[in-house]
């Protein structure tokens, strides 16, 4: 029971890091109907960026919170500069253009860092006051820290001025326009906050799974899972669709024979699965298509 | 559009193909062996790159893991080759047929899925592919993480280097199923098929299975794939699960995409793109170390060719070509 227990344990903290990345494809995907691919070698390179900042002597929290802010900039920027000249384009050559981005930020983090394994340092202090067999403080911290990062997600779409309008141009650009919102610019913002929390999935993830350049492989794979469980056109179903990918990778691993050596393709069959049979995802809205 | 369709036949289209077919019969002659060697590896490529044109340029459905099917082409061959010492080209019509086969069930789900979401899929089987290979349980077949080494096969002709052969073989085996995909998309399937590409709804109302014609249409697609994967490994001699990772079906997209994606000739360019630009750039970026590596150089030029030439080389040749029938026919 132990067992159970700590696997489930540790899939909701490794799931709520799927969760953000689930988020960051949602967000992209509601303001623009497209996924971005390159979002977990974003994220990777974001982490490495904070990596760099710990080397200067940064504390972790600082440089954590300078990642973020980093990446927000940078997400607003590629918006701005690389996928805004195929807004109108075919859907063929935006998915071209984000398989590009995510080449180019796997070879440049090569070319800067190397391919050398690094580890990451936790957020979390090792002693949190108080000992449990069951969940380890990283783990722990992960948890909380993911809740708490939805949570402020959730009030700034919820509570805010530009949280509505965000909300406004991904739901009806034309209406929005027409109300003085500049839509453009919101699709930018969205980028950037897809950036900063595909960051706060990679910083969260880095000791787990140490910082190399394609650490996020298989973490943006079971985003994508997590996000089409829960339902693309729903954040808070690809919260929850990221938390149960997370716990059923961790069951999977430890009693399904071979589970722990096909990972992927576990999540291969999981994406395939979910198309299929309910393509709208758990909580999402079923799209009816007109000639 | 004109250019979305394959090229009628013109006497210039003909002459022009009989003439490259020429020149690619005397090219091992005046090349060394190891030149050869990179001609088979771009036509090798060129054929997996005809297979992504059929799916995505003609039928319009997405696939960004191609490398799947090359892999599964590959490793049938070098099974057959290792573990039941086969004949070198009787593996390729197996190879051709299990690549069909898995990219025909593959394409059965894809079926519900629109465009990005199949992208997705195909994006989730080639992630999960070299993992899929290094199973323990498959171990004795595939040979695991270290993959398996198989000969190179012998010279068909006599005073003709293994190279030269293998060379002529792929040129051979590439123009034969160029023939047969300029055929199919010029037949009425090939018509449905693209029927389907530019309006599915019109083109079901008009009677087409369009559920048949797209797995069939995968299913080829995975078969072209499948057959230069067989080829790649007599050219390599060998098989390993991460030389079938994503990056292989980015550099599938990337010659798709250099070539055209709506043609048939221009995966010839694509091929010799693949083998002989990441050569250059890894020679440029080691002579000048402030050059990104030839991986970064590939993901900019993906993005400017989608910016500035979305038609590729061959979409070029066919706008010049226009240009110039236009111009002087307006000079008469």
């Amino acid at each position: 029971m132990d067992l159970f227990l700590q696997l489930t344990l540790a899939g909701l903290a490794i799931g709520s890091i799927y969760s953000c990345v689930a988020l960051a494809v949602v967000m992209i995907y509601q303001a623009t109907d497209h996924f971005n691919f390159a979002q977990g070698e974003m994220a990777m390179f974001s982490t490495y960026v904070a990596w760099t900042l710990v080397g200067l002597g940064a504390p972790v929290w600082l440089a954590f919170l300078l990642a973020v802010g980093i990446s927000f900039l940078a997400g607003v920027i590629i918006e701005r500069v690389i996928v805004k000249p195929v807004e109108n384009a075919p859907v063929l050559n935006q998915v071209i253009v984000f398989i590009g981005l995510l080449v180019i930020f796997n070879a440049a983090a090569g070319w800067i860092w190397e391919f050398t394994i690094k580890p990451f340092p936790s957020l979390f202090p090792e002693d949190l006051g108080f000992k449990s067999t069951l969940i380890g403080p990283h783990h722990l911290g992960v948890i909380a820290l993911t809740l708490g990062v939805l949570a402020l997600v959730f009030a700034f779409f919820r509570f805010t001025r530009v949280g509505l309008a965000m909300r406004a141009a991904a739901a009806n650009p034309d209406s929005a326009r027409l109300v003085g919102i500049s839509v453009g610019w919101m699709l930018a913002l969205g980028w950037g906050l897809a950036a900063s929390i595909g960051a706060v999935g990679g910083i969260l993830v880095a000791p787990i799974v140490y910082l190399e350049p394609n650490m996020m492989a298989g973490v943006l794979l079971y985003g994508f899972a997590g996000a089409l469980l829960g339902g693309v056109s729903s954040p808070g179903g690809a919260v929850l669709g990221g938390l149960v990918v997370g716990v059923l990778e961790n069951w999977v691993g430890q009693y399904v024979p071979g589970g722990s050596e096909l990972k992927l393709t576990f999540a291969l069959i999981l994406i395939v699965g979910v198309l299929v049979f309910k393509p709208a995802g758990l909580f999402g809205r079923v799209v009816v298509r007109r000639v | 559009m004109a250019a979305d369709r394959p090229n009628p036949v013109t006497p210039q289209l003909l002459a022009g193909f009989g003439a490259a077919v020429l020149f690619a019969a005397v090219v091992p002659h005046l090349v060394s062996d190891f030149t050869s060697f990179q001609f088979t590896q771009a036509m090798a490529y060129g054929i997996a790159l005809l297979g992504l044109n059929i799916l995505t340029g003609y039928n319009g459905q997405f696939s960004i893991g191609h490398s799947a099917f090359y892999a599964v082409g590959a490793y049938t061959a070098a099974i057959l080759l290792y573990h039941f010492e086969w004949n070198h080209y009787a593996t390729l019509p197996v190879a051709a047929l299990v690549a069909f086969a898995v990219g025909f069930l593959f394409g059965l789900p894809a079926l519900r899925l629109e465009g990005l979401y199949l992208a997705l899929a195909t994006f989730a089987f080639a992630v999960a592919t070299p993992q899929l290979l290094k199973f323990d349980a498959f171990e004795h077949w595939t040979g695991g993480v270290q993959g398996l080494f198989v000969p190179k096969p012998e010279p068909l002709i006599e005073g003709l280097s293994a190279d030269q052969s293998l060379y002529y073989v792929t040129l051979a085996v590439m123009v034969f199923l160029m023939i047969v995909a300029w055929c199919l998309l010029h037949s009425r399937s090939g018509r449905a098929i693209m029927a389907i590409r530019d309006n599915p709804i019109a083109a079901s109302t008009m009677g087409i299975n369009t559920a048949l014609y797209k797995t069939t249409t995968f299913g080829i697609s995975a078969m072209y794939t499948g057959i230069a994967g067989a080829l790649s490994v007599f050219v390599t001699e060998f098989v390993a699960p991460d030389a079938f990772n994503f990056f292989l079906a980015v550099n599938l997209l990337v010659g798709s995409v250099v070539g055209g994606i709506v043609s048939i000739p221009g995966v010839i360019f694509g091929g010799l793109f693949l083998v002989f630009v990441p050569n250059f750039a890894q020679d440029i970026s080691r002579a000048y170390p402030f050059v990104p590596p030839p991986w970064a150089i590939f993901g900019i030029f993906l993005i400017l060719a989608i910016y500035f030439v979305p038609f590729g080389v061959w979409g070029a040749v066919e706008r010049g070509f226009a240009w110039w029938k236009r111009k002087s026919a307006a000079g008469r």
